[in-house]
């Protein structure tokens, strides 16, 4: 909400030539948060009014002018190039070492040899528009004589004063953030009360009296009738007779102006003007449009329509109120009035309307029609049925100061349910325990009825006009924000006992996965959880694809937005393809996050959160690489006897070169070459590799402290073998049979060499083993190990078919 | 006799000084002291001499054999000397050649600054707690005192999957999940996703982080708040860092404030990374509003706490000078590499 400085303080025994920034700074400390403060034409300097009394042809051009212009306390001569450039006019000269608007220097100089002293302006060039000072021109320099605002004036007394404050442009606006629960601060005086307050100033509102100059009584010439009373709590009206529709004085359009809000017609500038002023929007109503001279405030009927005041038809419906007369509505309530009520040249009586509609209401109807307005906009927030009394006799005030019409006697008030007094508990010794500090009563006291509250014992009762006052943690920010935020002394849960703070099991977990995965030389990525229906295809998934039953977002960015994630894929894919386009030769990156798993159909309840550890890289490396540094985090959380089974049936993996990971018999991710056709997809290079494994299960297998094993005091003994077997036989299932038959004797086993060829014949290959073997007690005889290799040989044999290779 | 060892002992002296290698030592060594050396020969000879010269002779001969074992001794100290500087000067490597650099990963600069937060609050006795990302309505807004059609939803774009479940707007919903499940004390931190519907730009994403703080306790004042938010703000800004409480509004505190951070660049003078302020907003923050702890189930007469939410992005952009947000989550190698 934007305000002139001078409106702002003219409620208010504040000193007016107090720093702009000074006061923006302490009620922003005080609550009253401000967004900017503009001082119009701050950036220009010595400019003048000057009188230019000769003009004549500059001799070496056909559109130069040469000027004689007397600017008060010197003469100078100015070259100027504008055509409306007179004799007798006076106008504003920038000096020798001034500035204009955006920050141009202007200084003596010579044009065409003719020595130049300074620069004759146009509104341009201060910064201003010729719309605002009717009689002005666009292009071409401003003079003054022409220009309504001094119609009548003695402009020789001007001559020589600085530009800006006699062009009226020199006013300070400031700009208030409004937080939705201050309806109050929506308005002048809201502001104008906290900046009092804030200030240790006294606060003063507009004294209002009305003469009622008019013959009759509103009540006969107006009725109205509240249908519903829960959405409409108070609806007040006056009559005006005798309209004279004309312009508004200059002051109230340089406040206009100066909230940003165009002057129209004296009647709509009041309740413009009221509005801003009391934060009560107002309506006013060509009476001879309302037939029956009834109003009737009620909830629109389905399928209703309105023309409103912008001239767009609007669909109503029941759950949005309107103003109506008995042939329609003539109104959207708190929104916008209708073009069949409106205001015209020939109004002869209008009726002034001021009521409180429910916010919600308003709030909901508004964003319904897709019209947020002023008026919407501050009865969402909650209006006050007080306020709206105070600004209906203000506004017809104003008509009767304006003479823009004659106030009819008596007000027409249907205010079905009178609102009581609230009592809010406070002592304040709770306010000094919540907030930390030792203010005396008094203090306390005094902030509190600056503000309008009642102190009593016990209990507070705010004003009528601070509906955001209803409990005791209210009172105690109202107390706090004038005793100062920051006069608070910082303390640490001194009255509070110790607490151990701590990561969790899960989080020590992901801690040490995202530490291991960095030592193998992964980065950590972080992309976005929802993305695009489309990946699915992308990543080769059939129609019926569990996967593709994702959650959906109702009102997404955009179709590339529009589901949460059920798979990482699409993401490390992205990625990937991302740094390969970008031509980053080798990219390894990793990434704990969730994916959404719908556990209904129903959309009401929420969806399982399942937490995944993905991998992803290009560039270096082959599978058995990337098996290698998963095994390696593995091993970093101590997790043993797990175990990889090939994956032919993925459809986004490469059937050959893709494993599961198995933990205690449960599969619990995969890995693997991503597929030739997804790869194309994504445009990822073609040997990307990914994996996607669930954190849970992962968790569950950990040791977070393992035990010390003895170390051997003897020997061990190691023996190679090779076996010959069909090559479809999974290497895993062989290593797994040897150590099964190695029993606790054995102590490692390790495949060094894997061959494939004519020596050992078509559809054979030959793995070749180092084993080890130790007796933590004794040390192991020849007899001892040959027992074992002989077990490890017949099992072997008995389940592969495998034949030592000699 | 004494002219012998005389002559062994010059004679020794003059060859000992000719050697250069060990193969030269050891063979001197057993020409003087070997057991067909010079030395037993001269030896064989002191049966010979009288019995009142044998004492003379024998210290004689053993001043002789003393000489010569030290004279082996350092010559033998001398050679290895040697030998050890040649192999040291053979095996010299040119140090300035780069060096072989394991290759590391980097953590994500966002995880960076969300671990270095947890670390100051776990300092401060807070747990980590967590909650869904797909939500509630009730734990995101309402129970947060922002019924269906408050204004202040207004300023939160919310995406929505249903009439009752969205995408959390903010990590506050944690707050509520946190105390409907555990009795006073609670101090926890949540640092987590949230989602507003704002198109992406250099300085806004639809998806960005925050870190909510919760606790509740008796006797917790707005004085504990500005003291823990002024441990917070020290040990992520800089000690000589000053914070600022300007009041604002939330609807689920009360009194609310925004904090605002003096400037890390210029140290509150005015710059640009401030805009001329010498403060930067960097969270906001209240007591949490009794009404709040009642639906909660617990009694606000009893107990009171506070709560605070931390932007995770614009600390990063400010931390590591990132202008563009955008490249938080587009994971450039070449990016992630430089943290």
């Amino acid at each position: 909400m934007k305000t002139s400085i001078s409106w702002l303080l003219s409620y208010t025994d504040i000193d007016k030539n107090i720093d702009p920034h000074q006061l923006a700074s302490d009620m922003t400390i005080s609550g009253s948060k401000v967004e900017g403060v503009e001082i119009q034409g701050a950036d220009i300097d010595r400019v003048v009014v000057g009188y230019c009394y000769e003009v004549k042809p500059h001799e070496n051009s056909d559109h130069l002018q040469i000027c004689q212009v007397d600017v008060g306390n010197e003469k100078l001569q100015i070259v100027t190039g504008a055509p409306n450039v007179r004799e007798g006019a006076y106008i504003p000269v920038a000096l020798d070492n001034s500035t204009i608007a955006g920050g141009t220097k202007i200084k003596n100089g010579k044009l065409r040899g003719v020595p130049s002293c300074g620069m004759m302006c146009s509104f341009d060039e201060l910064g201003l528009s010729h719309e605002d000072y009717p009689g002005g021109i666009k292009d071409g320099l401003i003079i003054m004589n022409d220009l309504e605002m001094f119609a009548g004036e003695d402009l020789s007394k001007l001559i020589g004063k600085d530009i800006m404050p006699v062009l009226g442009a020199s006013e300070t606006i400031i700009d208030f953030e409004i937080t939705s629960n201050r309806a109050d601060c929506f308005s002048v005086l809201g502001l104008s009360l906290e900046a009092a307050v804030t200030e240790k100033a006294n606060f003063k509102k507009p004294e209002i009296t009305v003469k009622e100059e008019g013959t009759q009584n509103a009540a006969d010439m107006i009725q109205v009738e509240i249908k519903d009373p829960d959405l409409c709590p108070r609806y007040m009206a006056r009559v005006v007779t005798d309209v004279k529709i004309g312009p508004s004085p200059k002051w109230m359009r340089e406040r206009l102006a100066s909230a940003g809000v165009r002057s129209i017609n004296n009647i709509v500038d009041i309740t413009n003007y009221v509005m801003l002023e009391y934060g009560q929007p107002m309506h006013a109503f060509d009476k001879k449009t309302i037939s029956n001279d009834k109003i009737i405030v009620r909830r629109a009927a389905d399928g209703e329509t309105i023309r409103t005041l912008d001239g767009e038809d609007r669909n109503l419906d029941s759950s949005m109120l309107v103003i109506a007369d008995c042939n329609g509505p003539v109104a959207i309530a708190g929104v916008m009035g209708g073009e069949n009520s409106e205001v015209t040249d020939d109004t002869a009586a209008i009726v002034f309307e001021a009521a409180v509609f429910e916010g919600v209401t308003v709030r909901r109807g508004a964003k319904k029609v897709g019209l947020r307005t002023e008026a919407s906009s501050r009865f969402e927030k909650g209006l006050d049925v007080i306020n709206c009394a105070e600004a209906l006799e203000r506004a017809v005030q104003l008509v009767e100061e304006l003479g823009a019409g004659k106030v009819c006697k008596g007000v027409v008030d249907c205010y079905p349910v009178k609102k009581e007094e609230r009592k809010v508990e406070y002592t304040p010794e709770y306010v000094n325990k919540f907030i930390g500090i030792e203010a005396t009563a008094k203090e306390q006291k005094d902030i509190l009825e600056a503000l309008g509250c009642k102190v009593c014992d016990g209990y507070v009762i705010p004003p009528s006009f601070r509906g955001d006052l209803i409990c005791d943690a209210d009172i105690a920010e109202e107390v706090a924000r004038f005793y100062g935020y920051n006069n608070i002394k910082s303390s640490l849960l001194s009255a509070c006992e110790t607490t151990q703070g701590r990561r969790n099991r899960k989080q020590l977990i992901c801690q040490k996965v995202r530490h291991n995965l960095i030592g193998s030389g992964y980065n950590e990525m972080l992309t976005f959880s929802f993305m695009s229906p489309n990946v699915f295809d992308k990543l080769n998934l059939p129609q019926d694809d569990e996967l593709r039953n994702a959650v959906k977002i109702l009102n997404p960015l955009g179709e590339d937005f529009s589901i949460m994630r059920t798979s990482m894929l699409p993401s490390l894919c992205e990625t990937l393809a991302f740094n390969h386009a970008r031509r980053v030769p080798a990219a390894k990156v990793f990434e704990i996050s969730y994916v959404y798993i719908k556990t209904s159909e129903d959309t009401n309840i929420l969806p399982e959160h399942k937490q995944l550890i993905s991998l992803g890289k290009y560039g270096e490396g082959d599978f058995y690489e990337f098996k290698g540094e998963i095994e390696a985090m593995l091993n970093s959380l101590k997790i043993t006897g797990y175990e990889f089974e090939p994956v032919t049936d993925n459809p986004s993996m490469h059937p050959g070169r893709t494993a599961a990971l198995v933990i205690k018999g449960k599969t619990v991710g995969f890995f693997g070459q991503i597929h030739p056709k997804v790869a194309d997809n994504w445009e990822c290079p073609a040997n990307s590799y990914v994996a996607q494994i669930e954190l849970e299960p992962v968790m569950a297998a950990a040791v977070d402290i393992p035990k010390q094993k003895e170390l051997p005091r003897f020997p061990a003994v190691t023996r190679d073998i090779a076996v010959v077997l069909d090559a479809s036989v999974p290497a895993g299932h062989v290593e797994k049979l040897i150590r099964q038959r190695g029993g606790k004797m054995m102590e490692s086993c390790t495949l060094f060499d894997c061959y494939q060829g004519a020596q050992v014949g078509e559809g054979k290959k030959s793995l070749a083993y180092s084993l080890s073997f130790r007796d933590m007690e004794k040390t192991m005889t020849d007899e001892d190990v040959n027992k074992i290799m002989r077990k490890i040989l017949n099992g072997l044999e008995h389940d592969f078919g495998a034949e030592l290779r000699s | 006799m004494k002219e012998q060892l005389k002559k062994i002992s010059e004679d020794f002296a003059v060859q000992i000084a000719e050697v250069n290698d060990l193969t030269a030592l050891d063979a001197l060594r057993v020409a003087f002291l070997g057991k067909k050396g010079m030395m037993t020969a001269v030896m064989k000879g002191m049966g010979q001499v009288s019995p009142e010269e044998r004492p003379v002779m024998g210290q004689m001969a053993n001043e002789v054999r003393g000489k010569i074992e030290a004279g082996l001794t350092s010559k033998l100290e001398e050679l290895k000397k040697a030998e050890m500087e040649a192999k040291l000067k053979a095996d010299t490597l040119d140090v300035t050649m780069p060096g072989k650099v394991p290759v590391k990963g980097s953590f994500h600069p966002l995880q960076q600054v969300i671990e270095e937060m947890e670390n100051v609050f776990i300092g401060m006795g807070y747990e980590i707690a967590d909650g869904p990302e797909v939500e509630y309505d009730y734990y995101n807004f309402e129970a947060l005192n922002l019924p269906e059609g408050h204004p202040a939803r207004d300023t939160q774009d919310t995406f929505y999957i249903s009439d009752k479940v969205l995408l959390r707007t903010q990590t506050s919903c944690v707050q509520i999940r946190v105390m409907e499940n555990k009795k006073p004390p609670i101090k926890i931190i949540c640092p987590g996703k949230v989602y507003r519907s704002d198109n992406m730009d250099a300085t806004h994403s639809p998806i960005f982080h925050q870190l909510e703080g919760l606790v509740v306790d008796k006797g917790v004042t707005m004085g504990d708040l500005k003291g823990t938010l002024e441990v917070y703000a020290k040990a992520m800004f800089g000690p000589e860092t000053k914070i600022r409480l300007r009041p604002h509004h939330f609807p689920f505190t009360e009194p609310s404030a925004e904090v605002d951070v003096s400037c890390w660049n210029c140290g509150g003078e005015g710059c640009r990374v401030c805009k001329g302020e010498g403060w930067v907003e960097v969270l906001g923050c209240g007591m949490v509003h009794p009404d709040v702890l009642s639906r909660c189930g617990i009694d606000p007469k009893e107990y009171s706490g506070f709560a605070f939410g931390i932007g995770i992005e614009r600390t990063a952009m400010a931390r590591f000078g990132v202008t563009d947000l955008r490249q938080f989550f587009e994971n450039d190698k070449r990016f992630l590499d430089q943290f």
